[in-house]
């Protein structure tokens, strides 16, 4: 017994006949074989499996593929555009925010989510919004860095264009 | 050694960005479980129950009848090829599917080989095992009593004794015992822990039928010395294996054992043909995979009244699990346990262990740990604070009068270890500097006046890493050198290949600064390649903190051996006599005509298309380098705590951490990999514990029962340097990764118990959990 989804993966429209009971992060790795999203716990614990699913962070391992039928899905592969790093990607390289880097896309995943309603956190809010993600390398000391330095970016990239000189025609 | 390297090359001391990066952070690593071959079969594994139990029935015949599962394994069809047992590294061996008896919950008991992920796992549901459960033996004591039921009746000894191990001298230890005015004595319990890294384990195997070779994908720290003992144990020729380890999703010491699973699936392949893959998840990873600590001490510690340390005497039970399949050296049952007396000046010591079975399962892993130097430091630095506070003295002070004064390094210590270098008073003054010492002494006193629990700890630490000299030093009787391969090429670009492996510390980058700083080509130019066994040198991989200190300085050495024919070259070129050549801001140069230079990216050129008739054309080398003697890094931790009186909560307010690894090559990355081992070393302080119910039912089988840090509890690191040049090592430096997991712990629980001390508190076993700082805050009445 085969269901259909039908959804959408870092803008791109991706389906397939599945069975009901695959796990999202099983879909997103094996059927659309985006193996950047990684399996750490089973339990909703570690978010290595973190992805954006319309915007929100979720874990995918405790997720079946069929509840996010007709959503928006973005994975680490999403965050470069244009072959531009996203901010939080140029965070992390910048700050040294990784090692092994098993744990890298799921927390970039939440971290770039929560940084676009906070955009300007402090250090204790940043440390709550990723504690639901594990990382057994970095001590969380450069993660956190990484995220400042994400946000710093994000603000600039917004304030430019209020910044920009007004060289179109005056509004009438 | 210069840190002098210009930002061009990027050599030693340069904050290098790393060169792994860009894949990770784009999704593109290549972890075990990202690997998807044509074909390819899935397994899973069936567990154990129980703790122990006969094995009476396994019938498969449901599982084969769900279509798309092709096989069931089982301990009897291993046994028929002479592979349901295999050895250990301790000269012990360990079942991989039992024929008819397991020794602990959630062993490996048969596996599935499916078409499908879901179907494997489907199938394990439906392999009917029929056990006969037998009482299990749970507490490491009670297993040494002479009625304890047997863990191993397969062993010729009829007892559940391991081995005992001794170092050290007993009888000067005994006679410093007599003299001395003071002796304490305290039991400390360090408990079972589990690495617990992200990734869990796994591997595809894949067996080549026409070519007969087999190919290993797998999560491992220790690739070439896997290959020589899956040869040994199978038979299959050595050159026709080839194990790559990939990115690795964190290792830490637990990817070091062969598990079961890698095994089987091994078998699985051969039998099959197709690629299997196996992938642990997180509960089996729990469970069965090899845990680390499980040291029962009891330590006594004697001295003068003026707080001069005199002697140490340490018996410690040590809970090695079913099997003894410890990760040590060879000759090491139990580690470098006998680094114990730690940072100071003991006229004595007397170190004794006896290993012991249990069903559980192995102990003795790692836990970012090199070889049992976590129990020893956190033994030696609890007892210094346990003198401290009998004498009513400072631990400051106890530590500064009893440190191995700097000038007497190298220092031999009383269990025969000889240090390489330190500088302990230095370390211990700039975290007392940094933290304001005498100040959180005072508001202490303050805050105790107003019934607040603060508390302050010191740890004063030595780490004893980088194995290691051949002459000590083995694994299975392969000597523990390292390598390194480099090869030029004509552009002067580079590709060097290592005999260790990363598993995040950060290789690719910083081998390349070594090889930049010694030859002065840009690090960008540079590839280092490791983990593949069918191109990299041979090397024993990476754990215990030990591939800076000898893989390092094997790259370092092939890079002086290129430096040395790279000269001719030079001498050629500017047709000028070798001798007559010096080499300066990475050029070698004519002495004092500075403007007659020549650089490695021109010598390499010719080294293909302009050589001299006496030298063979080429530009490559390779070093097996064998340490002279271990690296013996060290640091002052300094941690301040603040417990609720309400809750039992420890919250870390503050945490300094001066670490001497001797000569960084990458401050950034030694950074990371400090704050990391503090996080590790506070998980088992606070958080982290493994433990049993009188069945042998394992208590934390996930990560909703077993908690790893995570950034709420985590301090804000601070951390500090100094700089004590390693004398033998090519370059001075030391192993860094492990320091800060040996040395937090007992920073934590010194400041733990300085904070209750004045309750009459004299030692609490870590973890802190806060129902078990609640329980000491209601007997002392201070609870709120």
């Amino acid at each position: 017994m085969t269901q259909h989804v039908k959804l959408t993966l870092n803008g791109q429209p991706v389906e397939a006949d599945i069975e009901p009971r695959l796990l999202l992060v099983h879909f997103i790795r094996e059927v659309a074989n985006l193996t950047g999203t990684h399996i750490g716990c089973d339990t909703t614990s570690c978010g290595a499996c973190t992805v954006q699913i319309n915007g929100v962070p979720s874990k995918s391992c405790t997720l079946f593929a069929v509840q996010v039928d007709g959503a928006d899905i973005r994975t680490v592969e999403g965050l470069e555009q244009d072959g531009q790093l996203s901010p939080i990607q140029e965070g992390f390289f910048e700050e040294h925010g990784l090692q092994c880097g098993f744990c890298t896309p799921g927390m970039m995943m939440t971290a770039e989510a929560f940084l676009r309603d906070h955009p300007d956190p402090s250090e204790a809010e940043i440390r709550q919004a990723i504690s639901g993600n594990l990382c057994r390398c970095t001590g969380y000391v450069n993660i956190v860095k990484s995220i400042q330095h994400a946000a710093l970016r994000m603000r600039e990239g917004q304030a430019a264009p209020q910044e920009a000189p007004v060289t179109a025609e005056a509004p009438r | 050694m210069s840190t002098t390297g210009t930002s061009t090359i990027g050599g030693m001391g340069h904050r290098v960005k790393r060169k792994e990066d860009p894949r990770f952070l784009r999704g593109k690593g290549n972890y075990v479980d990202d690997i998807k071959l044509p074909g390819m079969l899935y397994m899973d594994i069936v567990r154990s129950p129980y703790a122990h139990a006969n094995i009476t029935k396994i019938d498969a015949s449901k599982a084969l009848a769900i279509p798309g599962v092709l096989a069931v394994v089982t301990g009897k069809d291993l046994d028929a090829a002479g592979l349901a047992w295999m050895p250990t590294l301790m000269s012990d061996k360990q079942m991989v599917l039992p024929v008819d008896r397991v020794v602990y919950q959630a062993q490996e008991v048969a596996a599935v080989i499916a078409t499908e992920r879901y179907i494997a796992a489907d199938a394990i549901a439906q392999v009917e095992v029929e056990y006969d459960p037998l009482p299990p033996v749970i507490d490491p004591f009670k297993a040494m009593e002479a009625d304890a039921p047997l863990v191993r009746p397969d062993r010729e000894q009829k007892t559940n004794h391991i081995w005992h191990w001794e170092a050290g001298d007993a009888a000067k230890t005994d006679e410093a015992f007599k003299q001395a005015d003071v002796v304490v004595k305290q039991d400390l319990y360090i408990p079972r822990i589990h690495v617990a890294s992200i990734e869990t384990c796994g591997c595809v195997a894949s067996f080549d039928r026409v070519a007969g070779k087999l190919t290993v994908y797998m999560t491992t720290q220790a690739p070439h010395a896997i290959r020589t003992v899956f040869s040994l144990v199978t038979g299959i020729p050595e050159h026709k294996i080839r194990i790559i380890s990939p990115d690795i999703g964190g290792g830490f010491g637990g990817k070091v054992p062969v598990y079961p699973g890698y095994v089987v699936a091994c078998v699985a392949s051969l039998q099959t043909g197709h690629p299997v893959k196996w992938i642990e998840d997180r509960s089996e990873n729990l469970q069965a995979d090899s845990f680390a600590r499980d040291y029962h001490i009891s330590a006594e510690l004697a001295a003068n009244n003026d707080g001069t340390m005199k002697a140490l005497r340490v018996k410690t039970l040590a809970d090695h699990g079913a099997f003894d399949a410890a990760a040590n050296p060879s000759k090491f049952p139990a580690g470098l346990f006998s680094v114990i007396t730690g940072s100071y000046g003991l006229e004595a010591a007397h170190v004794a262990v006896d290993g012991v079975y249990t069903n559980k399962p192995s102990g003795g892993v790692a836990y970012r740990c090199s070889f049992r130097v976590t129990e020893a430091v956190h033994t030696i630095e609890r007892m210094v604070d346990t003198l401290a506070q009998q004498l009513k003295m400072d631990p400051a002070d106890v530590r500064m009068k009893n440190f191995i004064p700097p000038e007497a390094f190298p220092y031999k210590s009383a269990t025969g270890w000889e240090y390489d270098s330190g500088n302990y008073p230095a370390a211990l003054r700039k975290a007392m500097e940094k933290i304001d010492y005498a100040g959180l002494r005072k508001e202490q006193a303050e805050k105790r006046a107003k019934g607040e629990l603060m508390g302050i700890g010191i740890s004063t630490f030595t780490e004893i890493v980088g194995a290691g000299p051949s002459h000590t030093f083995d694994i299975l009787g392969i000597k523990m050198f390292d390598s390194c391969e480099i090869r030029v090429h004509p552009t002067g670009s580079v590709i060097a290949r290592i005999g260790v492996q990363s598993q995040g510390q950060g290789h690719e980058t910083t081998f390349a600064q070594i090889v930049a700083e010694e030859l002065g080509l840009p690090v960008e130019n540079i590839t280092v390649e490791h983990g593949d066994t069918d191109t990299a040198p041979y090397g024993l991989g990476t754990y215990a903190s030990r591939s800076t200190p000898t893989a390092g300085a094997a790259t370092a050495v092939a890079a002086r051996k290129i430096r040395d024919k790279a000269r001719k070259i030079a001498a050629h070129l500017l047709e000028a006599n070798p001798d007559d050549l010096e080499w300066q801001d990475y050029k070698f140069q004519v002495k004092g005509t500075p403007g007659r230079s020549v650089g490695m990216k021109e010598i390499a050129f010719a080294a293909y298309t302009n050589f001299p008739s006496d030298v063979e054309a080429g530009l490559e080398a390779v070093d097996y380098y064998d340490p002279p003697n271990m690296t013996f890094p060290f640091g002052a931790y300094i941690c301040v705590v603040d417990i609720d009186r309400g809750t039992g909560q420890v919250k870390i307010r503050r945490f300094v951490a001066v670490d001497d690894c001797g000569n960084i090559i990458n401050p950034m990355i030694v950074d990371g990999q400090i704050h990391g081992g503090l996080t590790m070393g506070m998980a088992p302080a606070l958080l982290e514990a493994i433990t049993y119910d009188e069945n042998g039912n394992m208590q934390q089988g996930t990560f909703m029962e077993y908690l790893l840090p995570t950034a709420m509890e985590t301090p804000a690191w601070e951390t500090d340097k100094t700089v004590t040049p390693s004398p033998h090592h090519p370059f001075g430096a030391k192993g860094v990764g492990e320091s800060a997991t040996v040395g937090a712990p007992p920073a934590i629980a010194n400041a733990v118990v300085d904070a209750l001390s004045h309750l009459g508190v004299t030692h609490v076993d870590i973890p802190f959990t806060p129902w078990k700082i609640y329980a000491i805050l209601e007997e002392h009445g201070v609870a709120e």
